[in-house]
C-alpha cells in the first residue's frame, strides 16, 4: 500500500528532463592574451620576470636611448604616433615597440613613477616585457595597435650562443611540435649589435602556414646583442656588462600557432570570432597539460 | 632593389646558382623578397622552325603552318603576318599556359582547322610590352632549345636593404659581401681615370657645405646621345628601369651597379659658367607659420619644375643646384634634376655631376616633396664619399665608349666628409660577444675581404661603411660572414627565481581577472587604446594632452579615458550583425594624462541583456547578475570590504541604476550599473547596456606573506541558528546601510545578515518599504539560551533604528 502510494507520488513528480537547463554564457580568453600567458610561463621557467612600462613614452626612451639619433632615418621606419606637443614643445610618442622598457629597467634615475612601472635594476637582469605597441600603419598585415613581448638579459658573459639557445628553446616549447627547425640570420636594428632575426621552417604551400614541416622560412623574432651605445645611455659600462634583447610580435605568433587568418579580426570584438578562437579560462598554461 | 645573376657575375667570379646566391645573401643579412624566374614561367615554351606556311582555307588572315618542334612536326594555325617558311620562332604546346594572353592552349579548330599548339609573340611571352608578329629568332638556334635560353632570360632577384647598408644598393657591393662569404672571387672594381683633353669651362661653387660638402664634375663635349645599345637597355629593363637615352641610362646603370647616383646636364641649356649648390629660398614647410609676420619677400618662394614634370616649392631645408650665377634652380641636389637642363637626344655637350649630399637633409627633402627617386633613396642612406671622383670617371668611360666625344679635366669643389677612423679591436671580443671561436687570422681575413684595413690592433672601416662605429660592429661583420649557423648553442646559466613568482601583484591580478571573467561567461576583447575625441568626452576624457597629433584616422585621435566606450561600440557592432546578446570584457590601460602615473589598468565588463527567453520564466535580474559577477571578481582579486555609494557615480551612468564601490570617498575601486541612455544614444547603440569598470591600480597591494601557511581554522562546535526581522524604513534608505547596521550589532555572534524580501504596498503606507532581514547567529563557546537570543534581537532592532530609523513591522 505504502509502496503504491510512493509510486503514484513519484509518477506525479516526473519532469521532462530533455527541457533545456537555464542557459549559461560561455566566456573566453582572447588568443593574444592566452599567447602572452603561454610566453610568460615559458620564460618564467628560464628565470625571466615580467616588467612593464607606459604606452605614452618619451622620445628619449623610445628612440634616443635606443641608439636612434634624432632625425635618423631609422626613426622613419617606425611610423610613429606622436602626441600633441606639451608647453615645453616636447612631443611624447605612443611607444613603437616594447624596447623603451629596456631603458627603464637598466637606467637608474630619480623619477617618480607608479609602482607598476619598471625602474632601474642592478644587473644581472633577466626580464620579459609584454605590452601594447603602436605604429601609424593599417593594412591587411598591420594594425595601428599590436602586442609585443620584449626580452632583455644583461650579465657579464652572456653572448649570442645564449641568445640562440634561449630563442630556440622558447620556439620549440611554444609551438609544442616535434622538430621545429629554426635559423638565425643577420639583420639590422639600431639598438642591437650584432643583430639577427630568427626564422622558423614552415610549409606555406597549402595557403595557410604549417610549422614543423615544409621548406619555407618565416621570421618570428628580431634580436641581438644590446648595442654598447644603449648600455652607455643607460649608465652601464659596456666594458663590464653585455647581454641580449629580443622582441616578439605576440599577435602574429598567436596567428601562426592557432591559425587565425587575419590580424585585423583580433581587434574587431566579434563575439562569434571570440567564441571560436578564444580559449577556455581553464586552459591555463602549465607543464602538466601543455600550454593551451 | 633588383639584379640578375649575370650582372652579379660582372663583379663576382662564381659558379653559384641563383638558389645559392639567394641563400648566401640571406645568410649575409640581405633579405631576399622574391626571385622572379621567367624560365619557370616559360618552361613549356621552346624553339621551333616553320617548314611550310599556306593560306588558311577559310580565313584570309590566317596561315596553316607545318612546324618542326621538340614534339615532332605539328600543324599550327597562326595569324601573324610574319609566319613564313624558314622562320625560327617560339612554340607553345597544347596545355601550355600563355602568360601574356592568360589562356591555356586547347586543341580547338580555328575556322575548321585544328591548331596543335601556338607560335608566340614577345608580348605573349611577356618579354616585351608590345610586339608585332611572332618572335623572329636567329636561325642558328636548335629546335627544342628552351625559350628562356634562346631569349637569354634570367632570374631576377628582388631584395630589401637595411638602412645601415647603402653600399648594398649597388651590385658591386653585394658582390663584395658574397665574395667574403666564400661564394666566389671579387673582380677588380677599380676605375681608370680618363685624361682631360681641355680645362673644364664650368666651375662649381658650394655655398652650403653642410648640405653639399663635395661636388665633382666635368664637361664631355661632342657626344652623340640617342637610344642606348640593346645590352644596356636590356640590363636596365631586367631590373625594372625604363631606358631613356644613353646619357641618362649610363647614370642609372652606375646608380644600380655602384650605388653611386650621378646627374647629367645639357651644357647648352645651362645659363652661365658656374653651378652653385646652396640652400633653397623659401619657408621651411615644417616651421610654424606666422601669418601676421609674413613679408612679401617670404611669399616669393623658389620653385623647380623637376624631370618628372611636376613643380616643387623649394625651402631653406633643401639643397638646390642652381645656374645663372646661383639664381636659377636647376635641380634638387641628390633628389631630382630640373626639366630645363635635362639631357635629350639633341644634347652634344654634357656636364656630369658626381656630388655628395647630406643624408638627413636628403631624406627630409624626399619626405617634403614626396619624391622617392633612386638617387634620393641612395643619398638619404649615405653614398660612399670615397667614390665621388671614381663615379665620375666611370661615367666618363661609358659616355666616351657609347656616345663618343672628349672629356675635360675634372673639377672638384669642397671635400668629401672625413673617412671613418681606426677602431681599437681586441680579437677576443668576437668570442666574448658571440661565443664563436675563430683564429685571429680568420677574423682579419673576413674584415679585409670586406674592405677593412687591418693594422695590428687597429681596424679601419672602408669609406663605404660609415655604419661601422665600434668594436661591436666589427664583431657583427665577422659573425655575419662566418655565418650565424656557426654560433654555438649555450643554455642560459641558472638564475635564482624571485620567491613570489615572476609576476607582480598587479600583473597577477590581471591574470586572475582574465580567467575569472571568462569563467563567469564574458568573452575577452582587445580594442584600440584610442577612440574618437567625442566618445572620450562622453566618458570624462578628451583633454588636449591626450590627443594624437597624427592619428591613423580622424575617429581614432584621442587616448581612451575608459574602456567602456569601446566595449559599448563592440556590443553595438555585434547587435548590428544580429548578435545582440553579448557579454564582453577587456583588461587594459586607460589614460588620464600623458605621464606614467596617469595610465592605469582596468577590468571592464559589459552585458547587453538580451538573454534568450526561458521556458520556466525564470532568470536573474541582469543588473544584479552583473553585480554578483563584479563582487565575485573583487573577491578573486583579494579586494578588501568596500562601501557601496549610490548617487555619486560619473555622468555616463544611469543616475538611479548605478553605484560606486569605494574604499573611503577618495579611492574609487569600481563603478557599475546601467549606462546613461543619452550616452548610448550618442554612441548610436541600443540600450540597455550594463557594465562595470574596475581600476586594478586602485586596489591596495596587500602584503606578501613570508610563509605560505594559512591561519589556523577554528570551528565552533555549536549549531548556528537564524532569526528573521521585518523592518520598515523610509523609501530612501539603502538596504546596504541597514545590513551594515544589523551585522554590526554584535560582531561576535552575527556571522552574516542578508535581505531576503523587499515589500511595498498595502498596510505599510506611502513612502516606506519593508525589508526582511535574516541573520545567521554563530555561537562560539556555548549554546545560546532564550534570554541571550532575546537580548541579541533587541540589539539588532536598536542598531537598525539608530542607523536608518528602521522600525519593526507590526
Amino acid at each position: 500500500m505504502e509502496a503504491a502510494e510512493l509510486d503514484r507520488r513519484l509518477a506525479a513528480e516526473s519532469v521532462d528532463l530533455s527541457l533545456p537547463a537555464p542557459p549559461r554564457r560561455r566566456g573566453s580568453v582572447h588568443p593574444t592574451m592566452q599567447v602572452m600567458d603561454e610566453m610568460v610561463s615559458i620564460f618564467a621557467e628560464m628565470g625571466f620576470s615580467v616588467a612593464e612600462g607606459p604606452d605614452i613614452e618619451t622620445d628619449f626612451n623610445n628612440f634616443t636611448a635606443l641608439n636612434f639619433p634624432p632625425k635618423h632615418p631609422a626613426r622613419e621606419m617606425h611610423d610613429t604616433f606622436f602626441m600633441a606637443p606639451d608647453e615645453a614643445g616636447e612631443r611624447k610618442v605612443l611607444r613603437t615597440h616594447t624596447s623603451p622598457v629596456q631603458v627603464r629597467v637598466m637606467r637608474q634615475i630619480n623619477e617618480k613613477v607608479p609602482a607598476w612601472v619598471a625602474t632601474g635594476q642592478e644587473p644581472p637582469i633577466r626580464v620579459v616585457v609584454p605590452g601594447r605597441t603602436y605604429r601609424c600603419d593599417s593594412d591587411a598585415t598591420h594594425t595601428p595597435m599590436f602586442h609585443q613581448m620584449e626580452g632583455l638579459v644583461i650579465d657579464k658573459a652572456v653572448h649570442m650562443g645564449h641568445l640562440k639557445w634561449t630563442l630556440e628553446t622558447f620556439i620549440s616549447r611554444f609551438f609544442e611540435t616535434e622538430g621545429v627547425v629554426s635559423r638565425f640570420r643577420p639583420h639590422h636594428f639600431p639598438f642591437t649589435e650584432p643583430s639577427a632575426e630568427m626564422d622558423v621552417q614552415c610549409d606555406r604551400s597549402g595557403g595557410d602556414i604549417k610549422i614543423g614541416q615544409g621548406t619555407d622560412w618565416l621570421e618570428v623574432v628580431g634580436c641581438g646583442m644590446v648595442h654598447p651605445n644603449v648600455l652607455r645611455n643607460c649608465g652601464l659600462d659596456p666594458e663590464v656588462w653585455q647581454g641580449f634583447a629580443f622582441g616578439f610580435g605576440v599577435d602574429r605568433l598567436g596567428m601562426l600557432k592557432y591559425g587565425m587568418p587575419d590580424l585585423r579580426d583580433m581587434f574587431a570584438g566579434d563575439a562569434r570570432w571570440l567564441g571560436h578562437y578564444g580559449f577556455s579560462p581553464f586552459a591555463m598554461p602549465n607543464p602538466a597539460t601543455g600550454l593551451s | 632593389m633588383k639584379f640578375t645573376l649575370s650582372w652579379l657575375k660582372e663583379h663576382l667570379d662564381t659558379q653559384a646558382t641563383v638558389d645559392q646566391v639567394v641563400e648566401a645573401m640571406t645568410m649575409a643579412g640581405l633579405e631576399v623578397e622574391h626571385v622572379e624566374n621567367p624560365a619557370a614561367k616559360l618552361a613549356a615554351f621552346s624553339v621551333a622552325k616553320i617548314v611550310e606556311a599556306v593560306q588558311h582555307p577559310n580565313a584570309d588572315r590566317l596561315r596553316v603552318c607545318q612546324v618542326d618542334t621538340k614534339d615532332g612536326r605539328k600543324e599550327i594555325v597562326c595569324g601573324a603576318p610574319n609566319a613564313r617558311p624558314g622562320l625560327t620562332t617560339i612554340y607553345a604546346p597544347l596545355g601550355a599556359y600563355v602568360p601574356g594572353s592568360g589562356i591555356t592552349l586547347e586543341a580547338r579548330p580555328v575556322r575548321g582547322v585544328v591548331s596543335n599548339g601556338m607560335l608566340c609573340s614577345a608580348s605573349e611571352l611577356e618579354t616585351a610590352e608590345e610586339s608585332d608578329g611572332i618572335m623572329e629568332l636567329p636561325e642558328s638556334l636548335v629546335v627544342g632549345t628552351s625559350a628562356a635560353e634562346a631569349l637569354g632570360l634570367e632570374a631576377v632577384i628582388d631584395f630589401e636593404v637595411t638602412p645601415n647598408r647603402p653600399d648594398w644598393l649597388g651590385v658591386a657591393g653585394i658582390a663584395r659581401d658574397l665574395a667574403a662569404a666564400g661564394l666566389g672571387k671579387l673582380k677588380d672594381l677599380s676605375v681608370a681615370p680618363a685624361k682631360g683633353a681641355f680645362p673644364c669651362p664650368v666651375s662649381i661653387r658650394l655655398d652650403n657645405p653642410e648640405a653639399c660638402p663635395v661636388f665633382a664634375g666635368r664637361l664631355i663635349r661632342g657626344v652623340k646621345n640617342g637610344p642606348s645599345p640593346a645590352w644596356l637597355q636590356q640590363k636596365l629593363v631586367s631590373v625594372g628601369l625604363r631606358p631613356i637615352n644613353t646619357l641618362v641610362d649610363i647614370t642609372n646603370l652606375i646608380s644600380y651597379d655602384r650605388a653611386r647616383p650621378l646627374h647629367v646636364y645639357d651644357r647648352a641649356k645651362l645659363v652661365g659658367d658656374v653651378i652653385v649648390a646652396r640652400l633653397g629660398v623659401g619657408r621651411d614647410a615644417s616651421a610654424p607659420s606666422h601669418a601676421d609676420e609674413a613679408t612679401p619677400a617670404e611669399h616669393h618662394d623658389e620653385q623647380l619644375i623637376a624631370l618628372d614634370g611636376k613643380t616643387y616649392d623649394l625651402t631653406s631645408e633643401m639643397c638646390v643646384i642652381a645656374d645663372a650665377a646661383g639664381e636659377r634652380p636647376v635641380g634638387l641636389g641628390g633628389v631630382m634634376g630640373g626639366e630645363s637642363t635635362g639631357c635629350s637626344e639633341d644634347t652634344t655637350d654634357v656636364f656630369v655631376e658626381s656630388a655628395w649630399f647630406d643624408p638627413i637633409r636628403t631624406a627630409q627633402t624626399g619626405r617634403t616633396t614626396g619624391i622617392t627617386s633612386d638617387a634620393q633613396y641612395r643619398f638619404a642612406r649615405g653614398v660612399d664619399p670615397g667614390f665621388v671622383v671614381d663615379g665620375l670617371e666611370l661615367a666618363t668611360k661609358l659616355i666616351l665608349e657609347l656616345c663618343g666625344g672628349e672629356a675635360s679635366d675634372v673639377v672638384v669643389a669642397g671635400e668629401a666628409p672625413a673617412a671613418p677612423g681606426p677602431i681599437a679591436f681586441d680579437r677576443t671580443y668576437v668570442r666574448q660577444l658571440t661565443g664563436l671561436t675563430l683564429t685571429d687570422g680568420r677574423i682579419d681575413q673576413i674584415l679585409q675581404d670586406l674592405g677593412f684595413a687591418v693594422d695590428g690592433g687597429q681596424v679601419t672601416p672602408p669609406t663605404w661603411r660609415r655604419d661601422v662605429e665600434g668594436r661591436a660592429d666589427l664583431v657583427e661583420e665577422v659573425a655575419r660572414i662566418e655565418g650565424y649557423g656557426a654560433l654555438p648553442i649555450e643554455p642560459l646559466p641558472e638564475m635564482p627565481r624571485p620567491a613570489g613568482g615572476v609576476l607582480s601583484v598587479r600583473q597577477g591580478r590581471m591574470r586572475t581577472a582574465r580567467r575569472a571573467m571568462a569563467a563567469m561567461g564574458y568573452a575577452e576583447t582587445i580594442s584600440w587604446s584610442f577612440l574618437p575625441r567625442s566618445a572620450a568626452r562622453l566618458f570624462g576624457g578628451g583633454d588636449d594632452a591626450l590627443m594624437i597629433a597624427n592619428p591613423i584616422s580622424a575617429d581614432l585621435d584621442c587616448m581612451r579615458p575608459s574602456v567602456l566606450p569601446n566595449l559599448v561600440e563592440a556590443a553595438g557592432r555585434n547587435a548590428r550583425k544580429g548578435f545582440a546578446d553579448v557579454a564582453l570584457f577587456e583588461i587594459g590601460p586607460i589614460y588620464r594624462g600623458d605621464q606614467p602615473a596617469d595610465q592605469s589598468a582596468v577590468v571592464a565588463g559589459l552585458i547587453a541583456p538580451h538573454a534568450p527567453r526561458r521556458w520556466d520564466g525564470g532568470g536573474d535580474d541582469p543588473l544584479f547578475a552583473l553585480k554578483a559577477d563584479l563582487m565575485a571578481l573583487l573577491e578573486e582579486l583579494g579586494a578588501p570590504a568596500l562601501q557601496t555609494a549610490q548617487g555619486s557615480s560619473s555622468a555616463w551612468w544611469h543616475p538611479g541604476r548605478s553605484a560606486r564601490l569605494q574604499l573611503g570617498p577618495k579611492t574609487v575601486i569600481a563603478e557599475f550599473g546601467e549606462l546613461h541612455p543619452q550616452v548610448l544614444k550618442a554612441l548610436d547603440v541600443a540600450g540597455p547596456i550594463l557594465a562595470f569598470e574596475l581600476n586594478v591600480d586602485a586596489l591596495p597591494e596587500g602584503k606578501r606573506k613570508a610563509v605560505k601557511t594559512k591561519a589556523a581554522l577554528s570551528l565552533s562546535p555549536h549549531m548556528p541558528l537564524t532569526r528573521d526581522f521585518a523592518f520598515v524604513v523610509e523609501e530612501a534608505v539603502a538596504a546596504g546601510d541597514l545590513i551594515k547596521a544589523v551585522a554590526g550589532a554584535d560582531k561576535a555572534l552575527i556571522a552574516q545578515a542578508r535581505v531576503f524580501d523587499v515589500y511595498r504596498g498595502p498596510g505599510l503606507g506611502e513612502g516606506v518599504k519593508s525589508l526582511a532581514v535574516e541573520i545567521l547567529v554563530q555561537p562560539q563557546d556555548h549554546t545560546l539560551g532564550e534570554a541571550e537570543i532575546e537580548q541579541l534581537s533587541a540589539k539588532v532592532v536598536a542598531a537598525a533604528a539608530k542607523a536608518v530609523g528602521a522600525k519593526l513591522r507590526s
